[in-house]
């Protein structure tokens, strides 16, 4: 049966930033796009690359020659082995978005009174009935 | 094997070049002075890429027809040799003039617009199965631009010729004139093996024999796609064809894999590039059957086709008079069955829009090839 992860507080992550941590042995990417939160398995799906190390950037679009443009800041991420961009909010490649996606958690971002309830799992670290917390089921 | 029907189209296909005198009566009398009180008469204009006596540049059996001369010196020589034996429908001719590597560049210009003027009054004019490529000077290409100003209104012309490895990488900006003046006409672009030896014929410098020039063509042509794809070309000019002639095309798919796979890595470095390169150049790049550089076996062939998937691509070309086949046999042998009609008759006809208005020819070609 799944178990409830407590992956760690909202508050570690700054809009923009990341956090790799490790829930049963796998290592998963937490991202902070704009106050949301995704979580990918921090193996890329190329050649297990870890992206969590990548650059969180936006997307580069043109619609031509000379003209430049980066769109979606921050909702992107580059591997840092090769250089494939994956769509933060879907996981999917930029170019094969339809067979080639990072394989992706849901977070759910629940308060420390209701976790309090019980049970889960927070291996690292106690959670506190004040605090907002990242909740990933495995 | 053999044309299995009449009415090919043949899309490269060698005007020997005329001795300077003949082109004299096409340039202005400030050009026949400097050109005949300076010598320059003198020289053959052979462009180093094809010595006149390799026996690559002139089959022998037509050599031999021509008492030993270059072939494709006269119409008489094109029609017995090559039109009629063959079947031809149409047969896109291409003067490939040493003087596109001059350095004065308005004695180029007027070398190339005396050439093109050659070709229409002395081969257009008498052979209606004849179509052209206009030679322009591209170093210069507000004068190549004039030039193809110049020729468009003669529907016979179809393509701007530029040699694979001129002074700059093809897709840059400079050329981009030539590209915008060819695809408002309706002209596509014959890119041909051969240097101007503005820089060294590899990329790691100067060979020491024409066996390494000549078998280096191919990567020239690797590099020119390149540089197209790169530099945004197929974007900027959606409706310009590319037609790579004497390029050989057996080295298209690891091409098309390394672009592939280096897209996805660093595609933002070229933003412009929004899908897979192989899919771009499967659509803009056409290639000419002959040289063929595969053995004429059909389970490589096959293989190679597939691997391509260049069903779109090929375009039939003899070479004429260089020597790539023996006897009649223009097909290599292998090339699937299925795709004779389309290599023979319907790409060349979707790589030239000058060819498709013709509605005369089209009609004419169907038949022909259903006969
Ligand atoms: S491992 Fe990520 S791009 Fe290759």
């Amino acid at each position: 049966m799944a178990k409830k992860y407590v992956a760690g507080a909202t508050s570690d992550i700054a809009e923009g930033g990341s956090k790799l941590v490790t829930l049963a042995g796998r290592d998963i990417g937490i991202y902070n796009v704009a106050g949301s939160f995704y979580a990918f398995a921090d193996r890329c799906p190329h050649a297990g690359g870890s992206l969590c190390e990548g650059f969180i950037t936006g997307i580069a679009v043109s619609g031509g020659p000379n003209d430049y443009r980066l769109e979606r800041k921050g909702e992107f991420l580059r591997c840092p082995w090769h250089g494939w961009e994956f769509d933060i909010r879907t996981g999917q490649s930029w170019c094969d978005p339809n067979s080639m996606r990072a394989r992706k958690f849901s977070v759910k971002v629940e308060a420390g009174a209701d976790l309090a309830k019980g049970p889960y799992v927070a291996e690292t670290f106690e959670v506190k009935v004040e605090g907002e917390y990242l909740v990933i089921e495995l | 094997m053999k044309l299995p029907f009449k009415g090919a189209i043949d899309c490269d296909v060698h005007l020997a070049m005329p001795p300077v005198k003949t082109l004299l009566p096409f340039m202005s009398d400030y050009w026949q002075d400097q050109i005949v009180t300076r010598f320059i008469d003198r020289s053959s204009f052979a462009l180093m890429s094809y010595p006149t006596h390799s026996p690559l540049s002139g089959r022998p059996d037509w050599r031999a027809q021509s008492g030993g001369a270059m072939p494709g010196a006269t119409l008489e020589q094109l029609r017995s040799q090559l039109l009629d034996p063959f079947g031809h429908e149409l047969a896109i001719c291409h003067a490939l003039h040493g003087s596109i590597a001059l350095y004065n560049e308005d004695m180029g210009a007027e070398f190339c617009s005396a050439v093109n003027r050659w070709v229409a009054q002395e081969w257009l004019d008498h052979e209606p199965r004849l179509r052209a490529s206009i030679l322009v000077h591209a170093q210069n290409p507000t004068l190549a631009v004039a030039e193809i100003e110049r020729c468009a209104g003669d529907s016979r012309f179809v393509a701007v010729l530029l040699p694979v490895m001129g002074d700059s990488p093809l897709g840059r900006r400079i050329y981009w004139p030539i590209f915008e003046a060819a695809q408002k006409h309706g002209l596509s672009i014959c890119v041909h093996a051969g240097s101007t030896f503005r820089n060294p014929p590899t990329g790691t410098g100067w060979t020491s024999y024409q066996s390494e020039d000549y078998i280096g063509q191919s990567v020239a042509f690797q590099n020119l796609i390149i540089s197209l794809l790169a530099e945004g070309v197929f974007q900027k000019y959606p409706d310009l064809t590319f037609v790579c002639l004497e390029s050989g095309f057996t080295w298209m798919p690891t091409l098309l894999w390394r672009s592939a796979k280096a897209w996805r890595g660093v595609r933002a470095e070229v933003p412009w590039i929004d899908r897979s390169p192989a899919g771009i150049v499967r659509e803009r790049i056409k290639l000419s059957l002959r040289p063929f550089d595969a053995p004429e076996d059909p389970a490589i062939i096959n293989r190679i086709f597939e691997q391509i998937n260049c069903e779109d691509m090929l375009v039939f070309s003899t070479d004429y008079p260089h020597w790539q086949f023996e006897g009649d046999n223009a097909l290599p042998d292998g090339v699937p069955r299925e795709l004779i009609r389309k290599i023979l008759v319907d790409n060349p006809l979707a790589s030239f829009p000058r060819l498709q208005t013709n509605s005369h020819v089209r009609a004419h070609v169907t038949q022909e090839a259903a006969s």
